[in-house]
Order: structure tokens, then sequence, then C-alpha cells
């Protein structure tokens, strides 16, 4: 990181500035694991946390930094982790358990192409439909893919405050080009982002219940240590925490640990829009791919092509409402994805097919260029 | 047992032009293991600088079968062709000897792959495990290990205002695997090649698991001048830091007992990751360390008249 310390200009890595993103949230606590392409975050907090009187621990292994993230959060701390393909799919085990616990943390995954240790240095958006169904069992999860480095201080402080705001694992995906590339960036001013707390039960309070009870509510939560002693476990449990297998009780429990988060999709979407006023093929794209179908648009317009791009910033949960507003002007949707084919399939399923969904896909480690984008809308406008 | 000057007429397992850095003892070691344990070895590499260097596409340095797993798991993966290899033997379908050998570097054995380790251990597959100890995951740009000593400047333990580099001393990992009560335990270093090679060919020829922990300098992440790795590897020796010594069937025999044992500080000095323990203010740790190099050296010579006895 360097710049002019009065101005607060800086020109940094899209790693660290997830970090400062996550340290102006509030974020105390980090455990991790060394694997490129994120090892810079944890170099970051370990330098910065004990600064601030926050700790950062180096743990043994990816199992160990996700269980470590759901110790210090049960504690009270606002804790986050931040690893790749590999690591993450060490984490989906503990991911459930947060799932299920209701406990807020922050995962951070710098995607690289996989899969198994695939391309330790090069992108790829691989994880789309991992980070959505990688642990077993019926779940929601809520994850953001920023595209720009100052985006990855905003959204990982906007993956902080919804970790709390709705007692959930949150996964910020970023890709190898986003988490290694500079930009010059504007540090926000400290408390800049208003944060969420999580829900806390008063001191005094009779008879709490500290997990979800259905009907898509968020129930206060105590810490350990504090006045109220409760019961977290990963076998499926009741409003109280004991485990239960009476069927209207474990319903009740995964409709109300989905529903908590699927139910608000679509005040949880967040887009940026190029374009799209006037557009007959919609580009939809997010993270590096969305900078570089921004680009096409800028040359199919020169053409005399009605393009425009909706960019997602919220990947999970998926939100088909502004699909569904612009498809009756739409000829075509195009998907670039640095994948064979995972968001284009919710798409299609938003759009339930009105407009034409094609699919363009790179799984060769680079990123797409614009003219390759340009050219496929092309052809695909010929046909 | 091979004299070097035979071992160095032997062919060469490990192609040149791979891409580790100029001084990696790492790489020392693989070629020494291999010229020892020869052409009918299969090798099962955990993701690690080693691995790294010597598969980048589209070559191979291996001129044996080698197999690049996750990063948790070379121990497993090798439990596996192990025990496919018996079955095969068994049946009469394979009869030669095959060498199975597995290994990882410091983060990938005293870390993420100390269970995989642990399990094929116990199960008692003839298999060597060996170590590359380097101190620290340096193929992701040198973040302390379980293996880092006691004071060492890594990028996740940077010696600074709040610490003074890595606050734990390291997971006795030689004494974990003598503590499995397997056939075959030792230490070593490429800085004492034929003490190296000695191990080797012993671990391959026992019947059951084996283990090696080797330490090899690196020279990028302990900061010294390439052309040095291999003082630094006999001055971990000479310092008794790092004893060599090998446990067969439980009983210990030191290989090397310095005449002269030199001062730990003799082994810091030159070495950037440890320049911070020279200031004024942390020359406590200096004493600290000594002092716990002092006491294990002592309980590794009453062990060894002990288990001899």
């Amino acid at each position: 990181m360097s710049g002019n310390n009065e101005r607060s200009i800086w020109v940094m890595q899209g790693n660290e500035a997830c970090s400062v993103g996550a340290v102006a949230a509030g974020i105390n606590f980090f455990a991790g694991y060394p694997i490129t392409p994120s090892s810079e975050v944890a170099e970051f907090m370990a330098r910065h946390l004990p600064l601030i009187g926050g700790r950062f621990i180096q743990m043994e292994d990816e199992i160990a930094s996700m269980a470590a993230i759901i110790g210090a959060s049960l504690a009270g701390a606002r804790s986050m982790t931040a690893t790749s393909g590999p690591g993450f799919s060490l984490m989906q085990e503990n991911l459930g358990l947060a799932c299920l616990a209701e406990i807020p943390c922050v995962i951070v995954n710098v995607q690289r192409a996989g899969p198994s240790t695939g391309l330790p240095t090069q992108p790829a958006q691989g994880d789309v439909m991992q980070t959505r169904w990688g642990t077993h069992g019926d779940h929601a999860i809520i994850a953001l893919a920023p595209a720009t480095v100052l985006e990855c201080i905003e959204l990982t402080a906007c993956c902080v405050s919804l970790s709390e705001q709705f007692r959930t694992p949150v996964v910020l995906l970023l890709d190898e080009v986003i988490g290694h590339m500079r930009e010059s960036v504007a540090i926000p001013a400290p408390g800049s982002y208003k944060v969420r707390s999580r829900p806390l039960p008063s001191d005094d309070e009779e008879d709490y219940r500290p997990f979800c009870g259905g009907q898509s509510d968020v129930p206060p939560m105590a810490h350990f240590g504090g006045p109220h002693r409760f019961h977290v476990t990963g076998l499926t449990h009741d409003e109280r925490g004991f485990p239960t297998m009476v069927p209207e009780e474990v319903d009740k429990k995964i409709r109300g640990i989905v529903d908590k988060i699927e139910l608000k999709a679509d005040d949880l979407a967040m887009n940026d829009e190029t374009m799209t006023d006037d557009c007959e093929v919609l580009l939809f794209a997010y993270g590096s791919s969305a900078r570089v179908a921004k680009a096409s648009v800028g040359i199919l317009r020169e053409r005399g092509v009605k393009a425009g791009l909706l960019r997602v910033k919220t990947i999970w949960p998926f939100s088909g409402k502004r699909l569904k507003e612009l498809a009756p002007q739409l000829r075509s949707i195009i998907v670039p994805e640095m994948n064979l084919g995972q968001l284009v399939t919710e798409v299609e399923r938003a759009v339930a097919g009105v407009v034409p969904v094609r699919h363009l896909g790179r799984v060769d480690g680079h990123l797409f260029e614009p003219d390759q984008i340009t050219d496929f809308v092309l052809e695909e406008m010929a046909s | 047992m091979p004299a070097p000057k035979q071992l160095a007429e032997r062919k060469e397992l490990l192609a040149g032009g791979h891409r580790a850095c100029a001084g990696c003892l790492p790489m020392t070691a693989m070629r020494q293991m291999l010229l020892t344990a020869g052409k009918d070895t299969v090798v099962g590499c955990a993701t690690g600088c080693v691995e790294v260097v010597t598969t980048i596409y589209p070559y191979t340095a291996w001129r044996t079968p080698f197999i690049h797993n996750a990063f948790e798991n070379s121990a497993a993966t090798i439990s596996g062709a192990e025990a496919a290899y018996v079955s095969l033997r068994k049946q009469g379908k394979i009869d030669k000897k095959i060498n199975f050998v597995a290994m990882g570097g410091d983060g990938g054995t005293y870390d993420i792959g100390l269970q995989a380790l642990s399990g094929a251990m116990e199960r008692g597959h003839n298999m060597l495990y060996i170590c590359y100890d380097n101190q620290a995951y340096m193929n992701t740009g040198i973040q302390r290990s379980g293996g880092t000593p006691k004071g060492t400047a890594t990028s996740t333990t940077p010696a600074g205002k709040v610490i003074p580099g890595k606050t734990q001393f390291p997971k006795p990992l030689t004494e974990i695997m003598i503590a499995h009560d397997i056939p075959f335990v030792a230490q070593a270093t490429p800085g004492y090649p034929k003490d190296f090679s000695d191990k080797v060919e012993k671990a391959l020829a026992i019947d059951g698991p084996a283990f090696i922990n080797v330490l090899t300098p690196c020279t990028r992440g302990w900061r010294f001048p390439p052309e040095q790795s291999m003082e630094y590897a006999r001055l971990a020796v000479k310092t008794c830091f790092w004893p060599l010594y090998e446990v067969e069937y439980g009983v210990i025999k030191i290989n090397r007992k310095p005449k002269e044992k030199l001062p730990v500080s003799k082994w810091f000095e030159g070495q950037g990751r440890f320049r911070h323990l020279f200031k004024e203010a942390n020359k406590g740790i200096i004493d600290e360390i000594q002092a716990e190099v002092d006491r294990k050296w002592e309980l590794l010579l009453k062990r060894e008249e002990l288990t001899q006895a």
C-alpha cells in the first residue's frame, strides 16, 4: 500500500482494500491459513490487528480457520477469514455449522481456477455454485462480488454488516484479478460505513431463545461468557438450541434459516447498470468479467448495437427482479462468466424463457477480452 | 551404504532445469533422496515449494512416477498406492520391490498434513515419509508454520512493536513421530549428505513405516546469500538446534555429537529473519532459545543412554 497520507488517496490492491474494509467495519478477529491468491489479506491482518487490540491467529489449516472464526464470533468478536478454492472446499463443513447455528462471520474467497489445486495464480469464477451449495443440506447464503478495488472496501464492510444483521456467514467472492489488481482509492473516513450489530438479548431477559423459530426472524444473539447460558450444536435444534427430531420443529428451523435470507433477496440486491434504459441486448456479469463486459458495451454502442450491462454485486441470494423488469425490452441476454455456466442458470430461471439467454464461458485461466464478448454478441445477433 | 562418490555416479532421477531458487536445499535433499532410493520409487508430494518448482507446465523434473495431491494428504494418497501394491504382490501380479515415498514441507506436515501422516504411520504402511522442513510456508510468501522457530520474523509474525517475531517454540514433530512407535524415525539435513542418504537407505530397507525430518535451509525465507545454504544447514547441527539422530525400533542413536557445541546465536547470525533478535530489547529471547536448545540436547543425550542400555 502506498500513497499520500494527507489526501487519503492510496494505490492499493484488492486484497489490501478488502482488509481495510474489514477493519473499517470493526473486524477484530482474523483466523487464516496461507493460500495464493488470498495470502495478502492474512498478512495485512497479521500486521494491523495487533496494533488496534484485535487478534490474528494463523491456524493449522482452513478447517481450523473456519472453526476459529465461529468460536470467536460466539464470544462476541467480529470475525473473518480469507482463502481460495482448495481452502474454501475445506471450510464447507464448518460453513454449514455457521448457517445452522446462526453464527455471524465473513469468509473471503479469492477465486482461482480449479478444481483441485488448479491454477493458483490465475482467475476464475468457478466457485459461484460452491458458495451457494458447497455445504450439505438446505440452507441459504449471502455472497457479494466486487468489481473494483474501492468496492473491495465497501462490500467487505457490507459483508460484515449483513452477517451481523442476519446472524449468518457471508461470503465475499473476489477473483484473482480483483484481489491482485491495483487502483487508486480514496480511503473512507472512519465511521463512514454504517455497520449493523447483531441483535442482543437484554441481560435480564427470561426464557432467552437464541435460535430462529421460523417466520424468517433473526433472534437476538447472546455471547459466550455473558449472562445467558445457551447451547450451540450442529445437530438440528429448536429455538432453545437443544437437538430435536420433532418434524414440525425441524421443518420450522430449516425453513427459518432459509427464509430469513431468501425472502429478502430483492432488498439485498445491489446492481450497477450501464446503458440499460434502451438496451436490446443485455450483458449480465459480475466481478472482473463485468469490467470487460462494460468495455464491450461501449464498443457495441459505437457499432450501433443497443447493448447494456447489468452488473450484480449481490450474487446470493439471487434476485431476478431487475431481469424480469428489463426482459420485455430485450432481444437477448448474454452472460459472460469465467466458468462453464453457473450464475447463468439463475438468469434463465428468472426470465423463464421470455428472452433467450446465452452463456459465454472461459476456463483457461485468463480474463475475457472486450473483443471476445463483442464478437460473441454480434454473432448471436446475426443468428 | 554407498559412499557419496558412488551415489554421484548414479543416474540423476531429478532432472535439471526445474524452477527452484539458487541455493534451494529442499531440492538438494530431493536429489540425495532419489539417488539413494533409485528409479523403482513412487513419489507423492503435498502442495509446496518442491511440488511447484518441479512440475511447472509442461515439464516435470521427476524421472519416477509422481503424484501431487491436495495440501493435506500426501501420506494418505501414498497409503492407498502402497496398499494396492501389497494386494497386487499378493495376487502375484507384481514381484519387484517398489519404494513408496510421501513428502511434504513443514506446512504440509507439521500443520495441515499431520492427521494424514499420523494415520498412515499408525496403520503401518511400508512407506517413507520425508518432511522437508524449511521452517515456514515459503511457496506462499513466508508465513509462519508449526515448524517455524521461536523469534522468527515471517509475513504473519512480523517483528515489530507488538511482537518480536513468532512467539511460540516449534512443534516437536520428530518426537511426535517417535511417539508413534514406528520402526524408524530420524532427523537429517542435506548439509551432511552421507548421513542423510544412509538414513534414506535404512528407512526404505526396513519393513514398515519410516519418517525422516530433513532441515532444508531456504535462502529466500531465511534471508541469507544463496551460496551459504550448506553452511547454515551445518550450523544448525553444530549448535545442536537440529541434532542428527535416528531411532530404530525405539533405540536412539545420535549420529553427530559436536566436540564444541556452538551457541545458537552463531546460527542466527546473518539470517535476516533473526536480525531483530540482536537488538538490545530482544536479547532475552536468544537466551531463552539457547536454554531450550540446551535442555532438549541434554534430554536427547540421556534418552540415547537410556534406550541403548
